[in-house]
């Protein structure tokens, strides 16, 4: 006779001493995991619920300046500071950890400061600024000193130039910058006149951004609904594309150089490739006023924008509409959003004078996370997004409390495309001129032209 | 060169194309139910998405096959040598030949005066659960000779079931069933159940199942208390009810030979089957295959999934009791008899894999515990424990149910267990249809069930059932004109609905087409609505 019967020890199953972990032997056999599948759906039900219920995006409201913020710029070599201009001229930075200014220059210009940008390179704290009053400066925490008053810092530097400025950015690695007013000109930091004036049209621009990997190119936007993309190198822009409403923001893809992201007038996000701008790469649509900036992650998946609805959004660059819409009783009209350099936070600065920090993701906990909270987390995303499109998890997934202003604008929206896409389809079938007109893709349908030099 | 090279590299590669090929092979039973193709993929992003998540399942299933090495326990076996036969080997023969831990596992404990007893193996194997008929209930932890709790109810105990874990127990009382704690006290009387004679546990649902006198199927969830379903079988009392652990579906035997197939919240059974010429006696269920005894002294091996006879066997009694082991080997308890085969299921066994005769007594209720080799019965002497080589996994899943469980760890796993609690909705024959998409369009699914109504239709009226006038006879009393006339009338109108609701689809159905059809070209453009309006009033 063979036999064996079967008899496990109980040493091998159990922990010697409290201090060892305890043995969970796993088996992947289906035969265990009875009714798996249902089991499995269960779950990502709970995963969506519990993520709607941790979902709490705002973290921080920063009060200070008296007057809306309508500039703010990241630095990227920092991920504590960030900088501030407001309607009232005063110049404001912020460190993040501490939640309070750290620095001030109340009166840095008289007017609205209109931009804001960091000197790049981790050696400097440098920053400039520009406002309404013609002047663009250079700051420094460091270097500045006090002014006689003991409250407003000296400048470092200061150019004077001919218009009024409505937007400033700095090259990535060489000393110059570029500002925007009705042209654009380019500076040499140690010269006190721009070295090259950029046009292509009369109008005036609304805001300048280099891209800072293809560091030769730079994009404006100007009120004559214009996005004008310009090379360094030849001091001549390169393209211009023309769009039916006017551009308020540009951001270039900090992953990919040759895509960046518009914040349109007619409350779209359209992303672009530099390379064919006769379509947009995707139109982001669900905000339902015009969006007054945009700014990507440092990934590159994701996108911000702030609106006039008094919203932010975040976005996936490859879909539609937004993931998420972020929003509080007391923001108003949001004029300046930035992702923070870690892709964890998200920043607004809006009409009532705070600046707003968010988190990027609604319901990611912040801090180090154990092994096992990261895994659960890890299994929670993934049995979401794959069971995403199932009816009961997606209800869970899409809800969303959203002011009832923005909802009834949204719905009256929505009618009114309806009813010119209606027209526009019985114009076809009663007549022939209409009928014989090519359809246009959504995707072109808000650009008017491109003109390459 | 290159051949010369690639011959080389070919003779150092054979062992890992071997091992590679011996994975495929061995992931085949990780690989799931092939997920529906659901037609082309049209968009180039979608069939990138579609062709990354096969890649993910079949490099999931590999893994799995290959994390096989971690298994370290094996199986238990019983082989003849010889002339030797396995089923003439002794229970004593048997336990001096294995360690000592085993041997330990072969008990009877004499408990002739409350018996016949019932008994219940908790899911991890570790405690058993005996019910005497004569109202005596017990806990023990058997490896460990350890009482839990013993109580005597001082009526009648049909029938005993563990829940979720092994601190509540629930016990078929003479008129109600009722939910103990771990220490004996009664949590809760549950009215519902009226005279039980058999009850299921649904793990994942937390629902207690029981049949009994009455012959309904009552579904109560234990974590609430609500009563989810409570279905007529009409078939008068019944005594057997099992669960199949595969999909949750609650197998009832019938007094006239059926064995029905129940789910909470469908009123009529999911499946019928004529198993049995005499009352069904016993059912043994696991995924694939379902055993039934019969007094017609059978036992009937069924494929539940295609619904058909695989095989049967004869007992020399007809069996009371059935029970289907971890790696699948089947039971029957008869008499003093407990007989157990091996590979019975899936082939047609020839002699018996082993055999135990206790005299003077006879088998009630038999189990296998789970994640060991014994099979327990209880029997009108008390109850037993025998050693099954082979019978039990022999490598458990620490996250479903794991014999060296703490009270951390059970507390922990309720926790888990409640979290992903299933909706009653969720039992069906087959458990994988959740989050299936129905690649079917709306006008086939239509045209399908019209077929099919059509199909019933002609049928019932080839066996006459809307014959008119022709209502048939029935018994002395039964048959007054009054009753006739009623029955008539009833066959009519359900007959007149029937055909209405056939009406109704068809004419939907020829509408939805008739949209669909290419139109004249006086028809379209901006007038075309009117000819819609038109077509929907002409139909």
């Amino acid at each position: 006779m063979k036999v064996k019967a079967l008899s496990r020890s109980t040493a091998d199953y159990t922990r010697e001493t409290k201090s060892d972990i305890q043995r969970l032997p796993r088996n992947a056999d289906p035969a265990q995991h009875p009714l798996e599948r249902a089991r499995e759906y269960k779950r990502a039900l709970n995963a969506a619920k519990l993520e709607r219920m941790f979902a709490k995006p705002f973290l921080a409201s920063l009060s200070g300046h008296v007057d809306g913020i309508y500039s703010m710029a990241k630095n990227p070599w920092d991920l504590d500071l960030i900088t501030t201009g407001s309607g009232d001229g005063e110049l404001r930075v912020w460190s993040l950890s501490a939640q309070e200014a750290v620095w001030r220059a109340p009166g840095a210009h008289r007017g609205i400061v209109k931009g804001v940008c960091n000197v790049p390179g981790g050696d400097t704290d440098r920053f400039l600024s520009v406002g309404v009053d013609k002047m663009a400066k250079v700051w420094s925490r460091s270097e500045g000193a006090l002014s006689a008053d003991g409250e407003t810092p000296e400048t470092v530097a200061s150019y004077s130039g001919k218009h009024a400025f409505s937007g400033v950015d700095h090259h990535r690695s060489r000393p110059l910058f570029a500002t925007s007013s009705s042209l654009v000109e380019v500076w040499d930091v140690n010269r006190s006149e721009p070295i090259a004036s950029l046009t292509w049209g009369a109008d005036t621009t609304n805001t300048v951004r280099m891209n800072q990997t293809e560091v030769n190119v730079l994009a404006s936007c100007g009120t004559d609904r214009s996005v004008i993309l310009y090379d360094l190198r030849t001091s001549s822009p390169l393209a211009k594309l023309v769009m039916a409403l006017s551009t308020n923001a540009i951001a270039w893809n900090p992953m990919e150089a040759f895509m960046f992201a518009t914040a349109n007038e007619d409350h779209n996000v359209y992303t672009f490739d530099m390379r064919r701008m006769d379509h947009a790469s995707n139109v982001l649509r669900d905000h339902v006023s015009a969006v007054m900036d945009v700014d990507y992650s440092p990934t590159g998946h994701e996108l911000v924008s702030g609106s006039y609805d008094r919203t932010l959004r975040l976005w996936d660059v490859n879909r539609g509409h937004s993931r998420d819409i972020y929003h509080t009783k007391r923001m108003q009209r949001v004029f300046c959003v930035r992702y923070t350099q870690d892709d964890k936070y998200v920043l607004s600065g809006s009409d009532d004078s705070n600046l707003r920090l968010w988190r990027a993701r609604a319901s990611e906990r912040l801090g180090a996370k154990s092994n096992r909270e990261r895994a659960t987390v890890e299994y929670a995303e993934k049995l979401k997004d794959r069971y995403k499109y199932l009816p009961e998890v997606r209800r869970v997934l899409r809800q969303r409390n959203v002011p009832a202003a923005v909802k009834r604008a949204s719905r009256t929206k929505q009618d009114m495309l309806q009813s010119r896409k209606r027209k526009a389809e019985n114009e076809r079938k009663s007549s022939k001129a209409a009928a014989a007109a090519p359809r246009v893709p959504e995707r072109k349908k808000g650009i008017l032209g491109v003109t390459t030099k | 060169m290159a051949t010369r090279s690639g011959g080389a590299a070919k003779k150092r590669a054979e062992p890992d194309d071997e091992l590679a090929a011996e994975i495929k092979q061995r992931a085949q039973k990780y690989r799931r139910a092939k997920e529906g193709a659901g037609g082309k993929v049209r968009s180039k992003k979608e069939a990138a998405a579609v062709g990354h998540a096969r890649r993910r399942r079949e490099e999931a299933a590999e893994a799995a096959a290959r994390s096989e090495v971690l298994l370290t326990e094996q199986a238990g076996f019983l082989e003849a040598e010889g002339m030797e036969r396995t089923y003439k080997f002794t229970q004593k023969q048997i336990a001096d030949n294995v360690d000592i831990g085993s041997a330990s596992r072969i008990f009877d404990l004499q408990l002739g005066e409350f018996g016949p007893y019932a008994i219940d193996y908790s899911g991890d194997g570790r405690h058993l659960l005996l019910g005497g008929r004569k109202g005596h209930l017990a806990t023990v932890d058997w490896r460990n000779a350890r009482l839990g709790c013993e109580l005597h109810v001082r009526e009648t105990v049909r029938s005993v079931c563990w829940l979720h874990n092994q601190t509540l127990f629930a016990a078929a009382q003479k008129k109600y069933a009722y939910i103990y704690d771990q220490s004996g006290a009664e949590v809760h009387c549950l009215r519902k159940h009226e005279e039980p004679t058999a009850l299921g546990f649904l793990r994942h649902h937390f629902l207690l199942a029981s049949t009994g006198m009455s012959g309904r199927v009552v579904y109560q969830d234990v974590t609430e208390g609500k009563v989810v379903g409570e279905h007529r079988s009409g078939h008068g009392p019944a005594h057997v009810l099992r669960v199949n652990p595969y999909n949750a579906v609650v197998h009832v035997g019938h007094g006239n030979g059926t064995v029905s197939l129940w789910a909470p919240q469908q009123s009529l059974p999911l499946a019928k089957l004529l198993c049995h010429k005499g009352p069904v006696q016993a059912v043994a269920v696991d995924g694939v295959h379902m055993a039934t005894s019969g007094l017609d002294g059978r036992v009937k091996v069924w494929d539940v999934r295609a619904l058909g006879v695989l095989h049967e066997y004869r007992t020399g009694r007809p069996a009371q009791s059935l029970d289907i082991s971890q790696r699948g080997l089947l039971a029957a308890g008869y008499g003093p008899h407990v007989t157990v085969w091996k590979d019975a299921l899936a082939t047609r066994a020839g002699d018996a894999y082993m055999q135990r005769l206790l005299p003077a007594t006879s088998v009630q209720t038999l189990r296998f515990a789970p994640y060991e080799d014994v099979l327990g019965y209880g029997h009108s002497g008390g109850v037993s424990s025998i050693l099954v080589p082979g019978a039990g996994e022999p490598n458990f899943d620490a996250l479903v149910a794991n014999p060296f469980q703490t009270t951390r760890q059970r507390q922990e796993a309720e926790v888990k267990l409640l979290l992903d609690k299933l909706p009653a909705d969720t039992i069906q024959l087959d458990p994988t249809f959740v989050g299936r998409l129905d690649p079917r369009s709306h006008a086939e699914r239509q045209r399908e069930q019209l077929a099919e109504g059509r199909a019933r239709y002609a049928q019932d009226k080839a066996d006459g059932k809307y014959r008119d006038g022709a209502v048939r006879n029935k018994t002395k009393g039964r048959n007054s004109t009054a009753k006739r006339y009623a029955r008539k009338r009833q066959t009519n109108v359900t007959d007149l609905k029937k055909l209405q609701t056939m009406e109704r689809m068809e004419k939907e159905l020829r509408q939805a087409e008739a949209a669909k059809r290419p139109r004249p070209a006086h028809e379209k453009g901006a007038l075309a609505q009117f000819y819609t309006e038109k077509a929907r009033l002409d139909g």
